[in-house]
C-alpha cells in the first residue's frame, strides 16, 4: 500500500468516529486504531513497502497542521526536486530562498513547469518525494 | 477491459460511473475541485485527485488539469459525463493525443453533432426527418434572411449553430421582428458559444419532446433502446422524463428509431447518443443529437433492463455490442423527476447544508444520487441533486409509485423542487399524458396567479 493511500486512511480515522479501521487488500493488511490522541497504525509483516520504525512518525503526520507558510501545488502533476535528471535540487531544507525564486519543478503534460516561491525565507520542510503525483493544493514546501 | 478509468465529472454521475466501473472490475480515480472535496464518492474513492478551486473553468472545464490527472495516476481511459467536456471535440482529440482512451464517440463525431448546422444536414442526408428550415447557415443578406423566412412561414425561431440544450434561441412571430432578432442572436451566439453562425428553423407552436437513445459498438453494429419524452420543461431545462411516450403509436417510433440507427451506422458512429425530436400531428423533426450519456438514461434502463454506463464502457474496451435489436424488449414505464436544490415556487438556487437526508425505496423504485445526510451543496455548479426514477406495469402504476416516493423523500436544511413534482404528479393533464413542451411554462404561470 503506497504511503499517499495510507496517509489518507490515517486523515480519514482521525476526522471521522471511527475508532478502528482494518483494510485487507492483495499487497496485504492494515489496521488503524484511534486511542485518545493521534491514530496508531499496525501493519502485517506481509506488507514490505514501510518498516515499522517509520510507522509512528506516520501516525504524528495526521493532524497537526504545519506552522510557517505552506507552498501549495497550482497544478496536478509529477513533483521532481531538480530541473532534470541528476542535476542539483533548488533547494534542500534550511536553504534560504527570495519571493519568486524557483524551489521545483512540476511536470504536467509533458510541459515542465517551474515552480516559484511565493514567499522569501528558510525552507523548514520538503513535503513532497522526487517523482510524486501531486494534486491542486498540495502543500509541497514549508517556508518561514 | 480497462483496468483504470478516470472520470472527469461530478454529482451524481460520477457516482453513477464509478458504480459501473466497481461492478466491471475497474479502478476508478476521481477527480474534483476544491468545493467537492466532502463528495460522497471521492470518500468512497479507491483514488482521487484535487484539480482545481471551485471555478469549474479551472477544474470540471480544465482540460491540462483532467489530462495531468490521467497521466499521474496512470488512467488508460477517461470518462466525461455528461456537460463540462462530454461534447468538446478539441477534449475528445487532446485526451486520445495524450495516449488515452475517450468514452465517448470520436472526435469527428462530436464536432459533427456539435456544429447544429452540420448535424441537420447530415441527418438530411441519412434520411432522418428534420424541422423545416434554411438550407444552412443564414447569410447576412437581409433580402434572403426575409425570403426564408416568408419561405418557411411563421412563427420561426433562430438558432445559434453553436448552441444546444436550450441556449442561443430566439422565436420571430412577423418580419417587422425578424432582422433585429437575427442580428441580436448572431452577437449573443459570438459571445456564448464563439461562433456566430446561426440558422433558421420553422417553430413548431405545439411539440413533444421524443428522443430515441441508441447505442453503437466499434463494428457497426448499433441499435435504438425505445424512446424517451422529455416534454416536461422549464426554461428549456427538462423537469421530468419517462419512457415510453405515451399515446405514439408504436409503428411510428419503431420507424424512426430505425432511421436513426441507419444514420448511426452511416456516419461511423460508437458509443451512447441520443436523437432529439419534436413531434406534431404525428410528424417528427430532428432538432439535435447528443453525444454523451443523458441525465434522463436510467428510464430508458428501467424499461429495458439494459446497463447503459456499464454497456458504454464496454464498448469504448473494444468489446462487441452483447445484444441485437430484437433482444431489446420495452417492458412497463417508467418515470424520472429531476430533484434540484432550489425554492419550488421561485426557483432560486438554494446551496447550503442538508440536514436531514431520507430517500425513498421499495420496488420500482430507484434513487440516483450522490447526497448523503449533512453534505454541503456548493453554490457554484448546477443544482440537480438527485434523481427519483420509479419504474411500473403501467403508466398508472408509475405515477403513483413516484407520488408515494415523493411523499416518502425527507429533505431538510435546503430547498427542493419535490413539492412542485407532487402537483405535477396529480396534475390532470399530465396524468393523461402527452402533454407539450410548453405546459409546464403556461402551468406554472398559472399558479403564479
Amino acid at each position: 500500500m503506497d504511503l499517499r493511500k495510507l496517509k489518507t486512511l490515517i486523515d480519514l480515522v482521525s476526522e471521522s468516529n471511527v475508532s478502528e479501521l482494518e483494510i485487507t487488500e492483495a499487497e496485504g493488511k492494515v489496521r488503524i486504531v484511534k486511542s485518545s490522541g493521534a491514530p496508531v497504525v499496525m501493519q502485517q509483516p506481509a506488507m514490505v513497502a514501510a518498516p515499522v520504525a517509520g510507522i509512528p512518525a506516520m501516525a504524528e503526520v495526521a493532524p497537526a497542521a504545519p506552522v510557517g507558510h505552506a507552498v501549495k501545488s497550482p497544478m496536478v502533476g509529477t513533483f521532481y526536486r531538480s530541473a532534470s535528471p541528476g542535476a542539483k535540487p533548488f533547494v534542500e531544507l534550511g536553504t534560504v530562498v527570495k519571493e519568486g525564486e524557483t524551489i521545483c519543478i512540476i511536470e504536467a503534460m509533458k510541459i515542465l513547469n517551474e515552480i516559484e516561491a511565493d514567499k522569501a525565507g528558510t525552507v523548514t520542510k520538503i513535503l513532497s518525494e522526487n517523482g510524486q503525483a501531486v494534486e491542486y493544493g498540495q502543500p509541497l514546501f514549508i517556508i518561514e | 477491459m480497462f483496468k483504470k478509468i478516470l472520470i472527469a465529472n461530478r454529482g451524481e454521475i460520477a457516482l453513477r460511473i464509478q458504480r459501473a466501473c466497481r461492478e466491471l472490475g475497474i479502478k476508478a480515480v476521481m477527480v474534483y475541485s476544491e468545493a467537492d472535496r466532502e463528495a460522497k464518492y471521492i470518500k468512497l474513492a479507491d483514488e482521487s485527485v484535487c484539480i482545481g478551486p471551485a471555478a469549474s473553468a479551472l477544474s470540471y472545464l480544465n482540460m491540462p488539469a483532467i489530462i495531468s490527472a490521467a497521466e499521474v495516476t496512470d488512467a488508460e481511459a477517461i470518462h466525461p459525463g455528461y456537460g463540462f467536456l462530454s461534447e468538446n471535440a478539441d477534449f475528445a482529440e487532446r485526451v486520445e493525443k495524450s495516449g488515452f482512451k475517450f468514452i465517448g464517440p470520436s472526435p469527428e463525431s462530436i464536432r459533427m453533432m456539435g456544429d447544429k448546422v452540420s448535424a441537420k444536414q447530415t441527418m438530411i442526408k441519412a434520411g432522418v426527418p428534420c424541422v423545416p428550415g434554411s438550407e444552412g447557415a443564414l447569410p447576412d443578406d437581409p433580402v434572403i434572411i426575409k425570403r426564408t423566412a416568408k419561405q418557411i412561414g411563421y412563427p420561426v425561431i433562430i438558432k445559434a449553430a453553436g448552441g444546444g440544450g436550450g441556449r442561443g434561441m430566439r422565436v420571430v412571430h412577423t418580419e417587422a421582428a425578424l432582422l433585429h432578432a437575427v442580428q441580436t442572436t448572431k452577437a449573443e451566439a459570438a459571445a456564448a458559444f464563439g461562433n456566430p453562425e446561426v440558422y433558421m428553423e420553422k417553430f413548431l407552436q405545439n411539440p413533444r419532446h421524443i428522443e430515441i437513445q441508441i447505442l453503437a459498438d466499434q463494428y457497426k453494429n448499433a441499435v435504438w433502446l425505445g424512446e424517451r419524452d422529455c416534454s416536461m420543461q422549464r426554461r428549456h431545462q427538462k423537469i421530468i422524463e419517462e419512457a415510453p411516450a405515451p399515446g405514439i403509436p408504436r409503428k411510428h417510433i419503431e420507424r424512426i428509431g430505425d432511421r436513426c440507427v441507419a444514420a448511426v451506422k452511416k456516419i461511423g458512429y460508437r458509443g451512447v447518443g441520443t436523437f432529439e425530436f419534436l413531434y406534431e400531428n404525428g410528424e417528427f423533426y430532428f432538432i439535435e443529437m447528443n453525444t454523451r450519456v443523458q441525465v434522463e438514461h436510467p428510464v430508458t434502463e428501467l424499461i429495458t433492463g439494459i446497463d447503459i454506463v456499464r454497456t458504454q464502457i464496454m464498448v469504448a474496451a473494444g468489446v462487441k455490442l452483447p445484444f441485437v435489436q430484437r433482444d431489446v424488449q420495452l417492458r412497463g414505464h417508467a418515470i424520472e423527476c429531476r430533484i434540484n436544490a432550489e425554492d419550488p415556487y421561485k426557483f432560486t438556487p438554494s446551496p447550503g447544508r442538508i440536514t436531514t437526508w431520507h430517500t425513498p425505496g421499495g420496488p420500482g423504485v430507484r434513487v440516483d444520487s450522490h447526497i448523503y445526510a449533512n453534505y454541503f451543496v456548493p453554490p457554484n455548479y448546477d443544482s440537480m441533486i438527485g434523481k427519483i426514477i420509479v419504474h411500473g406495469d403501467t403508466r398508472e402504476q408509475a405515477l403513483a409509485r413516484m407520488s408515494t416516493a415523493l411523499a416518502e423523500t425527507v429533505v431538510e436544511g435546503i430547498n427542493t423542487n419535490i413539492p412542485l413534482h407532487r402537483e405535477l404528479m396529480v396534475d390532470a393533464k399530465f396524468m393523461d399524458g402527452g402533454t407539450n413542451i410548453h405546459y409546464l411554462e403556461e402551468w406554472l404561470s398559472k399558479r403564479e396567479r
